[in-house]
């Protein structure tokens, strides 16, 4: 018997059990009209504006941390003036976007800045690139501060130029040493893009929220939604366990 | 070889080299001791710019490195630096360590990189390890990889900053060892250590540091045998 069909002999009942009551209403949240699809719809953007905002975090954060290290470890009373002027304005960035609330930024970027904007992804991803962009560029910014100075030292002294140095043997090891932070980072942010629907992006939760609003029925829309943020997670969550097991070969005693 | 001037450094207010003015002749082993915090390890790093001296001049092979101009990344090839915690690179094998180097800086090609890398290692009996990884050494091992990494760039110096202070003391011979093999075979060196054995066989120049300056330097007999100034004198008494 297929789903539709159960419905309906279901609902032609005049008393239903509460299992064949649980039955329809996951029906109408899942079934009903294809509405499975709009949820899957809905997982597209997600994907999309968690993507583009990784991206962007990723890219941003790599430069403010790049500056910000390289700012810090001048030689004292060798300093230059451009990068310092650089450095402050990394410095306010950083504390601005982690001194507000993500749905604030978010608000800011799709009623004020963009207000004119209809497309509301660009937006949301451009707000969470920009809000990820100031946490990653702080977990890179220690990783690099945290690898003993006599990594560079070693690389420096066999004659090996900066970009060599931080190519072969500080950014590797930096990068092993910030993988589980980062991934944190990455989980929260994909989480974040759930946000997005406030300014009318579409993402899971503004069809779930549209399918609850048709239906009056809350309990299942939002336990879907749930279970695919969550799949999506374990996902990550495996893939990240996989590279970090591969990143300890060097551990091996 | 290496010409030092008058060199100055200094950390914020704390000076830690007061003018110090020395001449590092080819072939020659200089072995620097003193008490902890007069300077050595300091002295040491400034000759291949790993501290930026506050004033004076360091000329190796004719060329001034401490002018801005200079290339330093070029001078620091010809200078093999051995430090304390080893400092291998962890995340990449034996072999890696000891032919990147060469290779990045194109000095060799991979294949004659690796050729030499198996040579060196063959050298201090450890031509097993090129596939392990830093981690899976003891000290000692560790300590004659980091040397062999300093070798395999062909350096016309070498400069030990307390090669054997991190070891453990039954790893501390094979790394002496290994140090006077490099010794008989006239390389010119720089070390910086607490070994006084180690000082006075291999030495051809004994410096003793303190406060900053060189208080006093011999041959290791006459330095050893018999020391002129107070403060090496109390010095060589608490570690003889």
């Amino acid at each position: 018997m297929n789903p539709t069909a159960l419905y309906e002999s279901f609902s032609a009942l005049e008393e239903q059990t509460a299992l064949q009551e649980a039955y329809i209403r996951f029906y109408k949240a899942w079934f009903y009209e294809d509405r499975w699809l709009t949820y899957f719809n809905g997982l597209g953007t997600t994907i999309k504006v968690t993507v583009l905002a990784l991206l962007l975090g990723v890219a941003l954060g790599l430069v403010v941390a790049t500056i910000r290290t390289a700012h810090d470890q001048q030689r004292p009373g060798r300093h230059n003036f451009f990068l310092g002027i650089v450095n402050f304005i990394c410095k306010i960035y950083v504390t601005v976007i982690r001194g507000t609330p993500m749905m604030v930024q978010l608000m800011i970027m799709g009623f004020v800045i963009f207000k004119t904007s209809r497309n509301f992804t660009m937006v949301g991803a451009l707000a969470l690139g920009i809000n990820s962009g100031a946490y990653v560029a702080e977990i890179i910014r220690g990783g690099l501060m945290s690898l003993d100075i006599g990594q560079s030292e070693a690389g420096r002294s066999l004659g090996l130029n900066y970009l060599d140095t931080m190519r072969f043997i500080v950014i590797p090891q930096a990068f092993k040493a910030i993988l589980p932070s980062l991934g944190n980072e990455f989980i929260v942010l994909l989480k974040d893009t759930s946000l997005i629907s406030v300014i009318g992006g579409k993402e899971i939760v503004y069809y779930a929220q549209a399918i609850i609003t048709k239906t009056y029925e809350a309990m299942y829309p939002l336990y879907i939604t749930a279970l695919m943020y969550l799949i999506m997670v374990l996902i990550f969550s495996w893939l990240q366990g996989k590279l970090e097991r591969r990143l300890r070969q060097s551990d091996r005693r | 070889m290496i010409d030092v001037k008058n060199l100055s450094k200094s950390f914020g207010k704390h000076l830690v080299l007061d003018d110090i003015s020395e001449h590092i002749y080819p072939g020659e082993k200089v072995v620097i001791i003193g008490p902890s915090g007069s300077g050595k390890s300091t002295f040491l790093r400034c000759l291949n710019l790993l501290e930026t001296p506050t004033a004076g001049s360091i000329t190796f092979d004719g060329t001034e490195i401490t002018d801005p101009r200079a290339d330093i990344d070029k001078i620091r090839r010809q200078m093999g630096m051995v430090f304390q915690h080893f400092n291998l690179f962890p995340n990449m094998t034996i072999r890696r360590n000891i032919t990147l180097a060469p290779v990045r800086t194109k000095l060799m090609t991979q294949a004659e990189a690796d050729e030499t890398a198996t040579q060196l290692l063959r050298r201090v009996g450890l031509e097993d390890k090129e596939n392990a990884y830093p981690a899976q050494l003891s000290g000692g091992q560790k300590q004659r990889i980091a040397i062999v990494r300093a070798l395999a760039m062909k350096p016309k110096v070498m400069l030990f900053d307390e090669p054997t202070s991190a070891l453990e003391p039954e790893m501390v011979g094979e790394v002496l060892e290994v140090m006077k093999e490099l010794a008989e075979e006239g390389m010119t060196m720089v070390v910086v250590t607490h070994e006084m054995g180690f000082a006075r066989e291999v030495g051809t120049r004994v410096l003793f540091m303190a406060d900053g300056k060189i208080a006093e330097q011999n041959t290791p007999d006459k330095l050893f045998g018999d020391p002129q100034c107070e403060r090496l004198q109390s010095f060589l008494a608490k570690v003889l």
